[in-house]
């Protein structure tokens, strides 16, 4: 956009964001770097690999790993399915109701989300003989993904030629047929985006998660917090360093096939 | 058509049902019920719950984080606008710039806020500097206090507030900037007198979508606030959690959605579609 900026201003700028970008970035490289420190204080003596040695000995670490990477596989997938098809039937027909509901799973403040969901599994657990677990956990985290797909996917159904899937039915494809054969496959690098961004925000939850999860429903981020709380901790800056990289490659994956 | 459709409809409309309208309607009913001996909700009804969210106490309560909402708001958007702008003018590498700005926003909340516990305790890198060079003798105290909840939420919501100024900014007609200019108006005139009063609804749109989470904000003020830092979503939690108030608790997650909606609605009647 050409608008007459002087050339200083425009360094300014550039400067300005330079700034800004570190101030976004600085923080989490220097987690990464006091993960690698020999010290457990604050000062750099040397490189080590102790911390994440120590991470990797760490029971509930590993094990609130494992509830996280199942609780998100098990909500990724049904959210992936469930919006996916959803963001197609919004296509064809848009509908206030749901994505009114939608919209609003999306805007409601997360604590709001949890102790409502919290009280609804109260509530039918009077007539249910279940308790707080993976289940539970699933669920809430389906409740606030699967906007997240419908919105990716729908964006890509926006750039899709409905006459392809017309000319489909005329050639004698059915319905589904088409949907299967003509629709789907073109939006499969929405549907993997998207699927990748609801992992996303599924394993990274905290807020929601320790109030619907079970003694033994523990997840990765319950563990961090726990240790967060307790103060700065070595062990944590290796766990960090681990999370925003898996995360950080997960994402921009994510915006690669959004874009092709 | 339309049977297809109806099956694919199906399982979201149902989710939706359970998963949101049933636990809003149950928090909805809960938030006029008398709270039970051991927990739980008792009848009768009353509106008890929300004449006690005027009492002064919880005013004080809100009001901080009205105000701390507020601040982070207004930092957001100060920081966020030369950002969106310069984005929007670097031509070719627009995309590259903005993922920069939206991959933080979704990796791990969590660790980006105890990456400032990290720098800002008083063992922390900034202090700890700080020593080694003389510059302070006693560390300073940083970490837990509202200033430190602040930080937090703008390090959060930066993000957030970049995205809608940016998709404004660049959708601006650039023959207004250069008239602008050609007319002899001085960069920083153009800035105050057009670029930014056309960019108005993406800063209403920022403006509300990085507010109504920091209102809410449980995560940032448990972690970087001090023993005075109780915010509405702290409120909240504790009702649920060792006060073991539900109806209570119940009543203001009905006040927060309540407002949280209310400018949400205000601004998508101003015609913005950013929201």
């Amino acid at each position: 956009m050409n608008t007459g900026m002087s050339i200083r201003a425009k360094d300014g700028f550039a400067f300005y964001a330079a700034a800004a970008y570190a101030f976004l970035y600085l923080p989490l490289l220097i987690l990464a770097v006091f993960s690698v420190n020999a010290s457990r204080f604050t000062v750099w003596q040397g490189f080590s690999a102790r911390w994440y040695r120590a991470m990797l000995a760490d029971h509930d670490l590993l094990e609130s790993t494992a509830n996280s990477l199942i609780i998100a596989t098990a909500s990724t997938l049904l959210a992936t399915a469930i919006g996916t098809l959803a963001a197609y039937a919004l296509w064809k027909r848009s509908s206030v109701w749901l994505s009114g509901s939608l919209y609003l799973s999306l805007v409601t403040p997360e604590i709001v989300t949890g102790v409502s969901l919290l009280a609804f599994y109260q509530w039918a657990f009077r007539y249910l003989h279940l308790q707080l677990g993976m289940h539970t956990v699933v669920l809430a985290h389906l409740s606030f993904s699967v906007a997240y797909v419908v919105l990716v996917v729908l964006a890509r159904l926006r750039t899709f030629d409905p006459t392809l899937e017309e000319a489909a039915l005329d050639l004698g494809a059915t319905e589904l047929g088409a949907f299967r054969r003509v629709t789907l496959p073109y939006l499969a690098p929405a549907i993997a985006a998207a699927a990748m961004l609801a992992f996303t925000v599924s394993i990274d939850d905290y807020v929601i998660t320790s109030l619907v999860a079970g003694v033994d429903s523990r997840t990765l981020p319950m563990v961090i917090y726990a240790m967060a709380r307790r103060g700065v901790n070595p062990v944590l800056n290796a766990v960090s360093t681990v999370v925003v990289v898996a995360l950080g490659a997960l994402v921009l994956i994510s915006e690669r096939l959004r874009a092709s | 058509m339309r049977a297809l459709r109806s099956w694919f409809i199906a399982p979201s409309a149902v989710l939706m049902a359970v998963t949101l309208a049933v636990p809003l309607a149950i928090v909805c009913v809960y938030s006029v019920l008398t709270r039970g001996a051991y927990g739980g909700v008792e009848w009768p009804w009353t509106l008890e719950n929300y004449s006690r969210l005027l009492d002064p106490l919880y005013g004080a309560i809100f009001g901080q984080s009205f105000g701390i909402a507020a601040v982070a708001t207004g930092l957001c958007l100060v920081l966020g606008f030369p950002l969106a702008l310069f984005i929007a003018r670097s031509g070719s590498r627009k995309n590259l710039y903005l993922s920069l700005v939206i991959l933080p926003f979704w990796t791990s909340f969590l660790i980006r806020t105890y990456a400032w516990m990290f720098l800002l305790r008083d063992t922390g890198l900034i202090n700890t500097l700080l020593q080694a060079l003389g510059l302070i003798r006693a560390p300073l105290p940083m970490l837990y206090n509202n200033g430190a909840v602040i930080l937090g939420l703008v390090y959060g919501y930066l993000p957030f507030a970049v995205l809608p100024l940016y998709a404004t900014i660049e959708r601006l007609d650039a023959s207004l900037l250069e008239a602008a200019a050609d007319l002899g108006a001085r960069p920083m005139a153009t800035l105050a007198r057009v670029t930014i009063p056309l960019s108005a609804p993406g800063i209403r749109a920022a403006a509300i979508l990085v507010f109504v989470p920091c209102l809410g904000t449980y995560l940032t003020s448990d972690l970087l606030g001090g023993s005075k830092t109780i915010l509405i979503g702290n409120l909240v939690q504790n009702q649920f959690t060792a006060s073991r108030d539900w109806p209570f608790g119940a009543a203001i997650s009905i006040l927060l959605i309540a407002v949280a909606m209310a400018l949400l609605l205000a601004v998508r009647r101003q015609g913005s579609e950013l929201v």
